[in-house]
């Protein structure tokens, strides 16, 4: 029987494992079209000066499952895109969602002795003494997308988006469409995470200062259907409502599936003004048909910002600041053009 | 002889409490009774229109049944699974992740292939899906009957593969359908005012009734949860069993997978069905189905699924802040449970039954 | 007085053994619907074993729930000897008092060893020391004459030795009332026997002790006295001389019996090889590590398999019903070939096979009476062919009439059933398919007297009309009364066979022991 059970459990992971490189092999080398606008930005991508040896920087990459989202899996294509070695780079990548295994993979890379560490923690602690010994070991240090609880001097440098200022992007533009009253529904995202926070602050803000109503406030948990339920709820208990600002684009699409549902028009000129974030192409291209109004961007192609980076300190240059935020656009249904989808979608 | 001497009320009271059925019945009761103080308006009902010109019925009501249709779905399955082998399956969510994609890679075709006309009839996307999901439950069941693992752990590992596969199968991609057709099944047909879901969960109720009915699953699955080596030696196949319950649970999978990519022609693998596992598991034990296995009760765990619908909508209904909203639904949840537990059931039975005792005993000897 | 030192001195045990160490009075208790005990009284004097009499639902395990603080009684007292009335509301309290329990299923945990055992959950607040808890594991067990060692794991005991250390666990907790609630019903007559030598060696310490039994038997080999119950009140309380076996079963019944005779003239006779083999199996052998053997069985033959337990009379008709994995054997019924390796395969050869331990492999506990019954036929006659409630409710009702099993309704579930009514329920699921032959193995075990009776006259009848029965029981005069063929094991081979006038208990002993076959 035991022994029966063990094959069992090795037959499983095995399987498991299996169907697990499938997909990030998959998820590595899928989306040619997504990564295009890194290559579009004009930021420093002629190549950079060769070193010793074989020519190439060592670069290890850390970053989470190109499976969590659609964002991930831009901000990975966009990555693998750019650190190839025709750009000079020989880069290694790893993925996991899981901060004491991304701490194994940093431990590998340093003794590697990779020139560069790049890393998008999954976790903000626990990251100090694995730092410092990257910097014995002379590694230097990039953290793109999300940051840690470390001190400064562990890093050369970190580049962010600022979910803070992506809400007041998409308030500052509500607030420029000047309508007669604000009746808000506001669909959040799993309570706590940083764009929620960031992403909600801004709104709750601007409520109360400009004594906008918030017809409703809850969380769908980045979920259609649960968006779709708790729009359907204030459609069925008759209270009426001009906006609905959602944390991302699915939340969105499923409030916009219950406003069709009642016969509520939605969309540039029409009844609700429908907002999201995180610039999918799909949605995007609602936009584009003028069925939504606004779209925020969470900027995932942050390639172009840490060649820069990089370049600079291969070059000897010193950083002027140690964050960097990136530039995050704001999309109106009433100028986006095809090309901003093509160029912006995710 | 001595032994009948309780009043009828109370051995009413006290057998209609020992039966199943009554905890997720008062549950609705209570919900119901709750909505009427607060606010009657939660029950009107309204013949609207939608985009498409159809007519359509709204209102909360509508909301409940529409929306608990996939949970009840799986709760027919959960309950099936609990029964035979005493465990629960919790990778359902990650499986309505993988038969959803498996849909949408059907119908739109290899990745990046889409243009908006379907690749292949919806019906054969189901199909498609329904056999995938089957052969995932034919994995766990496999590992559960065959292999003896805890069916939690079995299933432990679909859990955490599941939304990987599901993207994969898409090449990360999220393709939308944008024919209308395809909407339907989460929708409503045309020229019918009541969400083609709830039809779907109607219809599986009913085959599970006829199955029930008709065939012996019940009793086999329940002898086997409750006596393995007893039903064994009355010429039953007990790994066979199990193993079967977990393909049927696949197939629920696949149904409630496809009410839900239809809701909203897209899904999102990392999203889409989360935490849905404990919500079915919630349904079975809501229903006062033991979950260690052995006797249940199919009606049961479907009005389970209900009553969580109902009191989820409930709580979007009356705004309840965001950061509380789980905490109050834990704690409604675990009243019922706690009174849903057979023990407990047992306990409150024999009470009443006390209660009602001394009075007729006095009545008899006077 | 200080706690009393457990060993007592030798001139103090005659004076213990008229001294009553516990008395209750007046005794009431009772259930809704039920009453349970009704005035009942019960003495216990100290060096005494006292035998516990009752047929199921007398009011015997009511009375020790109550003495042991399981139940709360209603009216009366308890007065244990030096500490006068004493309240007794949780297990903890009786343990206190001085009485401590064995029940049947052992209590222990399995994986500990046999000194953890002992001394678990007597914990006097300081820590453990391993080496002094084996010594004084080791003293206690060997001035019980209980041969194990400390350290041993308790799972890898036999049954009776772990339920000696369950009585040695008890004694060394100072105890004055010692219950033993049917301890010997999973035991074999030599380990009954090392029981006994231990029982007796606790008198003489004047420890009281009650035991409760099935076994006639051993009542009278072992007890003192004997008081009956029957219908939760008091019939009476005698000196085990002044009362005859055949006045015990009928102050347990109620009524003057002589069934016992009924059933002998019974037996069916037969003239030899009159009839073709039911059942006929050459060189079977199951993975249970049995011997290939021979059987076979005629129709209408009763015919039994006997040995001491583990001798494997068990597995050779779990592998005759293929409930184990057969590895080996030619089978005919009715003379043709048939393969029969899963229970599926030997119910539609028009086998049946009711098995030894009724909890595990016999009653589907939260299922109906009515379920219970149907199961086996339904499962015969297949997935797709349910029969309708009315159906199964008439199958059900026929059965629980002709087996007169006493239960509320249908529904009812089996697992609040009286043991003996399981096992009627259980026969009944057999009967209802009708077999050809029909496999009981230990029918009677845990059940009343009046049932067990019932039991072998309901099989002489099915023989008579033509149906194979092979019956196993411990019993050996049971065996005696129903079986025309008695075949021996040991040591998991067949060793012998009788017929006629061998079918005494000595020629069956002697066989048993090693008188090779004639």
């Amino acid at each position: 029987m035991k022994a029966r059970r063990i094959i069992a459990a090795m037959a499983a992971a095995a399987l498991c494992s299996a169907f697990m490189a499938g997909c990030s092999n998959a998820g590595v080398n899928s989306q040619p079209a997504a990564s295009e606008p890194a290559n579009n930005e004009p930021a420093s991508s002629e190549a950079v000066e060769p070193k010793e040896g074989d020519g190439l920087i060592k670069i290890g990459v850390i970053n989470n499952d190109p499976n969590e989202s659609g964002y991930r899996t831009a901000n990975v294509n966009d990555l693998t895109k750019t650190f190839t070695k025709e750009n000079g780079y020989d880069a290694e990548f790893k993925y996991s969602l899981k901060n004491d295994e991304q701490i194994g993979f940093a431990q590998k890379f340093i003794q590697d002795e990779v020139d560069y560490l790049l890393l998008s923690a999954a976790d903000t602690a626990g990251w100090d003494s694995v730092l410092q010994d990257a910097k014995a070991a002379g590694v230097k240090v990039i953290l793109f997308d999300r940051t840690i609880d470390a001190d400064e001097s562990l890093y050369e440098a970190s580049i962010v988006s600022d979910m803070d200022k992506e809400g007041e992007t998409a308030v500052e533009w509500l607030k420029g469409q000047n309508l007669d009253k604000y009746e808000i529904i506001h669909l959040q995202g799993v309570m706590g995470s940083a764009a929620q926070k960031g992403r909600s602050k801004a709104l709750n803000t601007a409520a109360d200062e400009l004594g906008w109503t918030i017809v409703n406030e809850q969380t769908a948990e980045w979920s259609a259907e649960k968006a779709q339920q708790i729009v359907q709820s204030v459609i069925d208990s008759n209270q009426s409502f001009n906006v609905i600002y959602a944390e991302n684009d699915d939340m969105a699409k499923g409030a916009v599936a219950a406003l069709d549902k009642a016969n509520i028009s939605h969309g540039v000129g029409q009844d609700v003004i429908i907002m999201g974030f995180d610039c999918n192409q799909w949605a995007l291209k609602e936009l584009l048909e003028q069925r939504w109004n606004y779209d925020g961007q969470c900027n995932p192609f942050q390639s172009s910002y840490i060649q820069e980076i990089i370049t600079k300190l291969e070059n000897g240059e010193t950083l002027d600041q140690k964050t960097i935020i990136m530039d995050e656009k704001g999309f109106d249904a009433a100028t986006i053009t095809q090309d901003d989808v093509d160029n912006y979608g995710i | 002889m001595t032994a009948k001497t309780t009043v009828k009320s109370g051995s009413f009271l006290s057998g209609l409490l020992r039966h199943q059925i009554v905890i997720p019945l008062a549950a609705i009761l209570l919900l119901t009774l709750f909505n009427l103080i607060a606010d009657p308006s939660f029950f009107r009902i309204k013949l609207g229109m939608t985009n498409a010109g159809n007519p359509v019925l709204t209102g909360n009501l509508i909301t409940i049944l529409d929306s608990g249709s996939e949970l009840a779905i799986l709760a027919i399955g959960m309950t099936l699974v609990t029964a035979a082998s005493g465990g629960q399956d919790i990778s359902v969510g990650a499986a309505i992740a993988i038969s959803g994609s498996v849909i949408l890679r059907i119908l739109c075709g290899p990745p990046g292939a889409y243009s908006g006309e379907l690749q292949a009839p919806i019906f054969v996307a189901f199909l498609a899906a329904c056999a995938v999901s089957m052969i995932f439950g034919a994995f766990n069941g496999s590992l559960v009957a065959f292999f003896r693992i805890q069916p939690m752990v079995a299933t432990l590992i679909l859990f955490t593969a599941g939304r990987s596969i599901a993207a994969w199968i898409n090449n990360n991609k999220l393709p939308i359908i944008s024919d209308d057709r395809f909407s339907y099944y989460g929708g409503y047909l045309p020229g019918v005012p009541i969400p083609t879901p709830f039809f779907i969960a109607v219809i599986c109720f009913v085959i599970t009734w006829a199955i029930l009915k008709f065939t012996n699953l019940g009793l086999y699955v329940q002898s086997v949860g409750i006596n393995e080596k007893t039903s064994r030696l009355n010429g039953l196949n007990p790994e066979l069993i199990k193993f079967a319950t977990y393909v049927l649970l696949g197939l629920c999978v696949a149904v409630s997978g496809f009410i839900k990519v239809s809701r909203v022609s897209t899904l999102n693998y990392s999203v889409i069905a989360k935490d849905i596992e404990m919500d079915a598991i919630l349904a079975v034990a809501l229903g006062g189905n033991a979950l260690s296995g052995g006797k249940f009760s199919m009606s049961a765990s479907v009005l389970g699924a209900y009553v969580l619908q109902y009191l989820t909508t409930t709580l979007y209904k009356f705004h309840v802040k965001p950061e509380s909203l789980s905490a109050y639904k834990a704690v409604v949840v675990i009243l019922l449970v706690i009174l849903s537990a057979p023990a407990v059931r047992e306990k409150l039975s024999s009470l009443v039954k006390k209660l009602h005792s001394p009075a007729s005993s006095a009545g008899q000897s006077a | 007085m200080s706690p009393a030192p457990f060993f007592y001195n030798e001139m103090k045990v005659n004076d213990m053994r008229e001294a009553s160490v516990l008395e209750m009075r007046g005794i009431y208790k009772s259930f809704p619907g039920v009453k349970a005990l009704q005035n009942v009284d019960f003495t216990l004097r100290a060096g005494e074993i006292h035998a516990l009499m009752g047929e199921n639902g007398a009011g015997k395990s009511t009375l020790i729930k109550v003495l042991t603080g399981v139940y709360p009684m209603d009216a009366g007292e308890i007065q244990i000897k030096d500490k006068g009335p004493v309240q007794i509301h949780s297990p903890q309290q009786a343990q206190q008092a001085g009485i401590s329990t064995v029940y049947q299923e052992i209590s222990l945990c399995p994986n500990l060893s046999v000194a953890e055992n002992i001394f678990l959950g007597r914990g006097e607040g300081r820590l453990v020391s391993w080496r002094e808890m084996n010594r004084k594991a080791g003293t206690l067990l060997d001035s019980l004459g209980i041969r194990v060692k400390p350290t041993q794991q308790l799972a890898s005991c036999s049954i009776a030795v772990q339920q000696m250390v369950a009585i040695a666990r008890a004694v060394d907790m100072d105890c004055r009332v010692l219950i033993l609630d049917e301890p010997t019903s999973s035991l074999d007559e030599s380990e009954v026997e090392k029981l006994f030598h231990l029982m007796r060696d606790l008198r003489e310490r004047g420890v009281g002790i009650i035991f409760v039994t099935h076994f006639l038997d051993q009542v009278y080999e072992v007890c003192d006295r004997i008081t009956v119950l029957r219908d939760g009140k008091l019939v009476g309380e005698y000196e085990i001389e002044n009362l005859p076996r055949v006045q015990l079963v009928s102050k347990m019944l109620g009524k003057e019996l002589d069934d016992m005779a009924d059933i002998k003239n019974n037996i069916p006779v037969y003239s030899e090889e009159s009839f073709t083999p039911v059942y006929e199996a050459k060189g079977l052998c199951s993975t249970e590590g049995i011997q290939p053997f021979d059987f076979y069985i005629r129709c209408g033959e009763v015919n039994g398999f006997t040995g001491l337990l583990g001798s494997g009379r068990s597995e050779s008709v779990r592998a005759i019903f293929g409930a184990d994995k057969v590895t080996g054997g030619e089978v005919r019924v009715d003379g043709k070939p048939v393969k029969i390796t899963k229970p599926i395969e030997a119910m539609r050869c028009g086998l049946g096979y009711l098995a030894e331990d009724r909890k595990r492999d016999g009653i589907i506990g939260d299922l109906s009476v009515r379920d219970n019954i149907i199961l086996a036929l339904q499962v015969k006659t297949g997935f797709f062919k349910p029969f309708s409630k009315a159906q199964a409710t008439k199958f059900a009702d026929e059965y629980i009439k002709l087996l007169d099993i006493k239960t509320a309704s249908v529904n009812t579930p089996i697992k609040s059933l009286s043991g003996g009514n399981q096992q009627k329920v259980i026969l009944g699921r057999w009967l209802l398919t009708h077999p050809k032959y029909l496999i009981l193995d230990e029918p009677t075990r845990g059940i009343d007297v009046g049932t067990k009776i019932e039991i072998q006259k309901l099989v002489l009848k099915l023989a008579s009309e033509g149906m194979s029965v092979t019956f196993i029981s411990s019993e050996t005069d049971e065996m005696l009364r129903t079986c025309s063929r008695l075949i021996v094991m040991r040591d998991r081979r067949v060793v012998g066979e009788l017929t006629g006038d061998q079918l005494t208990q000595n020629t069956i002993m002697n066989t048993i022991a090693g008188g090779e076959k004639e």
